[in-house]
């Protein structure tokens, strides 16, 4: 089957691909355009590690097909923060050990940008409800949450 | 080394030299690499639990237009049954090669028969279902007990119990009969005021590490060849792969990608094998990753379980007794980890009459994998539980009787050495003084408390230290860090040298780079290659002393080295190590230490856990409200990720007993491969995990380091048990407590 033309925008830039119709925007990323800081957990949406935004929606990108990222804005973990200063998620993330193995960090941040966007004053109770669709197997959340509030208290103090 | 040291890097909680790469996404997993030409490789696995392969026809897909390859069994060459180290121990050649693929028979469903090299992946897929195989369908047998009686369908006609004094002649499923024993267990009995004997189930469970299996393999013409894959043990996989594919060790380099998870269960190889003879047979690297439902029918998992125990007590809270059985379910091939069940089920306890008998059983489910604390948290669920019930019985508060009985330096240990030095009363204690003992229990809550107790290893470590002339330097350590370890190297190496710890970069070296080194696994590294980092790092400072001494004129007895500087005790001199470093050039060449060890003296980690939990009446749904865990970490290196070993291990242990596990169909399918429906823990089921770090020194560390990585899985089945039955009046016996569990003890007792 002939692949098919999309023009996009990927953290800002504009980028263009071909893929096959059954490819999902996580292959294109990961395959097509070696952005592999997207990372595949399960391929059904279960576990968050491929977690995007797509016109500023929170999204599994393993459930989004290449080319509906046609004419969209896509933001992945590649372009949270500058390119020579890490986002204060990031910061708070290595500052609170909330990472073990790193598998589901890039999905996490990207969630929790996605939830400060939001809510930038997320109770504990909103941070983990928001965050149940990012597995973690090692840490237990708890530093992970520890990071997301202090961010959140942070990202407010700086606003 | 006994009494506290003071440190000057040790016990701060620096930023992981790694972390910048992985909050960012530029860390590189087992699937990130891509090589030029590389094709994709994919598995056809069995959709039978249990069948003889009749015949496997694969000239189909051989000639599909995107097709470059497909192996079998057979391009394995001739393995024979030997005993190599691969992963968390031994394991048999011929069993390894029969579970990466199929012989003649599959043992489970999802076992792989053959696979396939295409040109992309969606090409491989659709070549598998060209793939004939025609199977004679045997009926399974999924569950230990039904595995062990007499007319069970037999997995292997080779197989004879071990451990009897005479091995039987008619083969069974049971692969090993194991027995210890100390003192007079009937005369303990005897003695006893109460005795509390109960039956226990645990499920099949899997260690559910978010980053599936995956590897990208390259055989060269000159038969030289690369595996780069995600392992706890990159030098393992190197054994295996090249004893499977009849390579020498020198030409084939294994490259360890990050690691996105592992708890035991990448200790030993699947993919890796097959992508290197699909890379020899189509002439270009070949990429494998796995599915999520692949992962979690052909990989892991942990042993389902049958266990008893009985424990006898007087009324003084005096254990008199303690008396074990198991079954453990190995999966398709031997080696479930019965045998560290039996060791550690009541080590936690100072009792001299003591008896433990234990199974190791096959069944058509995919082979067990090491899990954090292997064998450990069944055994010990059952123990747990039933002394917390000696307790209410004598109505002793349970950490009271604990101490009573409590373990310590000197206890005679059913598996024989004497406990050195350990922490567990000082874990007893401070669990029995913690905020969360002394608070009030919540009204329609449950409390449980329990124990655990893991040996740790030591073994094999390999590191080299290479200085710069500006007196930084380079870690090369042969251990995959899977949870934040190089920041430990780091920091030890830094205490050593007497320089900031940033000025060291560790760096997880590729086979070719260092001599072997066991991997990542009962929780070895901070304790081993932590030694061996050390050890490199006193070979830097000894080097360092004698170039001084050549500068100086005097002999490198006449140098002290303190603060990162030599001092010329013969005279007035100091130069600090970079600029030894500097003049490294005039001295006899560049600097580099060496830490080639095989550590002994991995002290013993115990856990105390304390759990709260609120039970919904109508749903049998069970909420964690509040949770502690206390663990002896000898020293705390790095305590941020102490304490987060503690809350992981914790947390993976609550999983395990609210709400994993396998569910088969009558053919012994499994129904629920994905995390949607094997459901571990979210950020939304859990509270904080509080944490309390003991430090209890470990003389055989330098700086008394004990692993930690893996104790702090065991006490959660039976804390989190105990605190269940305590919310709803009923007595847990079977894990795990899930909704429709729960509600049928609520309603039938």
């Amino acid at each position: 089957m002939a692949k098919s033309h999309v023009s996009t925008s990927i953290n800002g830039e504009p980028v263009e691909y071909l893929c096959d119709p059954g490819d999902t925007l996580l292959d294109v990323l990961r395959n097509e355009l070696q952005l592999t800081g997207t990372k595949e957990g399960c391929g059904s949406g279960d576990c968050g590690a491929c977690s995007v935004t797509l016109n500023g929606r929170l999204v599994c990108s393993c459930l989004v097909l290449g080319v509906e990222a046609e004419g969209a804005e896509v933001g992945t973990i590649e372009g949270v923060g500058a390119n020579d200063k890490l986002h204060v998620i990031q910061e708070k993330f290595l500052e609170h050990a909330a990472l073990q193995c790193g598998v589901c960090t890039p999905g996490l941040i990207v969630s929790t940008k996605a939830l400060l966007e939001e809510n930038p004053n997320p109770t504990e109770e909103e941070a983990r409800y928001y965050l149940a669709g990012n597995l973690c197997r090692c840490t237990g959340y708890d530093k992970i949450i520890r990071a997301v509030m202090d961010a959140a208290e942070t990202m407010r103090e700086g606003a | 080394m006994s009494e506290a040291q003071e440190f000057k890097y040790i016990g701060q909680r620096t930023i992981r030299p790694d972390g910048y790469d992985k909050v960012t996404g530029r860390a590189q997993y087992g699937a990130d690499l891509s090589l030029p030409g590389m094709i994709w490789g994919r598995t056809l696995r069995s959709p039978h639990a249990h069948a003889k392969i009749v015949s496997i026809d694969t000239s189909k897909a051989e000639a599909h237009p995107d097709v470059f390859a497909v192996v079998t069994f057979k391009d394995f060459g001739s393995v024979e049954g030997e005993s190599i180290n691969a992963g968390e121990g031994a394991a048999d050649v011929l069993d390894l090669a029969r579970n990466c693929l199929a012989d003649d028979k599959v043992l489970y469903h999802g076992h792989a028969i053959a696979a396939v090299a295409a040109r992309t992946e969606r090409a491989a897929d659709d070549a598998l279902d060209l793939i004939d195989v025609k199977y004679e369908v045997l009926s399974p047998v999924m569950d230990v007990e039904d595995a062990m009686k007499e007319g069970a369908p037999v997995l292997h006609e080779d197989m004879f119990t071990q451990g009897y004094e005479e091995t039987p002649s008619t083969p069974s499923n049971i692969a090993t009969r194991l027995e210890m024993k100390m003192g007079d267990i009937e005369a303990g009995f005897a003695e006893a005021d109460v005795i509390v004997e109960r039956e226990f189930r645990t499920p099949t469970a899997h260690q559910g590490y978010i980053e599936p299996h995956a590897c990208t393999a390259r055989y060269d013409e000159d038969g030289q060849s690369m595996v780069w894959c995600c392992t706890q043990g990159h030098f393992d996989v190197r054994t295996s792969t090249a004893k499977l594919l009849g390579l020498d060790l020198s030409k084939l380099k294994v490259v360890a990608s990050e690691i996105g998870g592992g708890f035991g269960g990448k200790t030993v190889v699947y993919q890796e094998p097959v992508a290197l003879a699909l890379s020899r047979k189509a002439g270009r690297p070949v990429k494998m990753v796995m599915n999520r439902d692949e992962v979690f029918i052909a990989t892991g998992p942990t042993s389902a379980a049958k266990l008893k125990a009985k424990v006898g007590a007087k009324k003084d809270g005096t254990i008199t007794a303690m008396q074990g059985w198991m079954a453990y379910e190995a999966g398709a091939f031997k080696g479930s980890p019965m045998m560290p069940g039996v060791m550690t089920m009541f080590t936690p306890y100072d009792c001299g009459n003591v008896q433990v008998e234990g199974f190791d059983v096959v069944v058509n489910k995919s082979k067990v994998a090491a899990y954090r604390a292997p064998g450990a948290p069944q055994a010990e669920f059952a123990a747990e539980m039933v002394v917390n019930e000696v307790a209410e019985k004598i109505g002793m508060d349970p950490i009271e009787l604990r101490l009573k009985n409590a373990a310590k330096e000197g206890t005679q240990t059913i598996y024989g050495p004497k406990l050195k030095t350990v922490g567990l009363i000082e874990c007893l204690e401070a669990a029995r003084d913690s905020d969360h003992y002394k608070s009030a229990l919540a009204d329609g809550c449950g409390r449980g408390i329990a124990a655990g107790f893991w040996f740790n290893i030591g073994g094999q470590s390999s590191v080299s230290i290479n200085m710069n002339t500006d007196g930084t330097g380079t870690i090369l350590e042969g251990s995959p860090d899977i949870g934040g370890s190089r920041a430990s190297m780091q920091m030890m190496a830094a205490e050593v040298l007497q320089i900031e710890p940033s000025n060291l970069k560790p760096i997880v070296a590729d086979t070719d780079s260092l001599p072997y080194s066991q991997g990542t696994g009962g929780s070895r590294v901070t304790f081993a290659t932590g030694m061996a980092v050390i050890e490199a790092a006193e070979d830097v400072v000894k080097q360092i002393k004698e170039r001084a001494a050549a500068i100086w004129n005097v002999t490198a007895e006449q140098v002290d080295y303190a603060d990162g500087v030599a001092i010329n005790t013969a005279g007035e001199e100091k130069m600090s190590l970079a600029e030894v470093c500097q003049a490294a050039e005039k001295t006899g060449g560049q600097i580099s230490g060496t830490g080639n060890i095989n550590a002994r003296g991995a002290g013993p980690s115990f856990a105390v856990h304390l759990c709260d939990t609120k039970v919904d009446q109508e749903t049998g749904k069970v909420d964690v409200v509040r949770y502690t865990a206390i663990q002896d970490a000898g020293k705390a290196i790095h305590p941020s990720y102490v304490e987060g070993q503690f809350q992981g291990g914790a947390v993976q242990g609550i999983g395990w007993a609210l709400n994993e596990e396998y569910i088969f169909n009558d053919d012994g399918v499994m129904e629920n491969p994905g995390f949607l429906d094997y459901r571990i823990p979210l950020a939304s089921d859990l509270p904080m995990i509080e944490t309390i770090i003991v430090e209890v020194p470990n003389s055989f560390h330098p700086y008394g380091v004990r692993g930690v990585g893996e104790s702090g899985i065991i006490p959660p089945l039976a804390a989190v048990g105990w605190s269940v039955g305590d919310a709803i009046d009923r007595k847990v016996e079977e894990l795990p407590c899930s909704p429709p569990r729960v509600l049928s003890l609520i309603q039938n007792g």
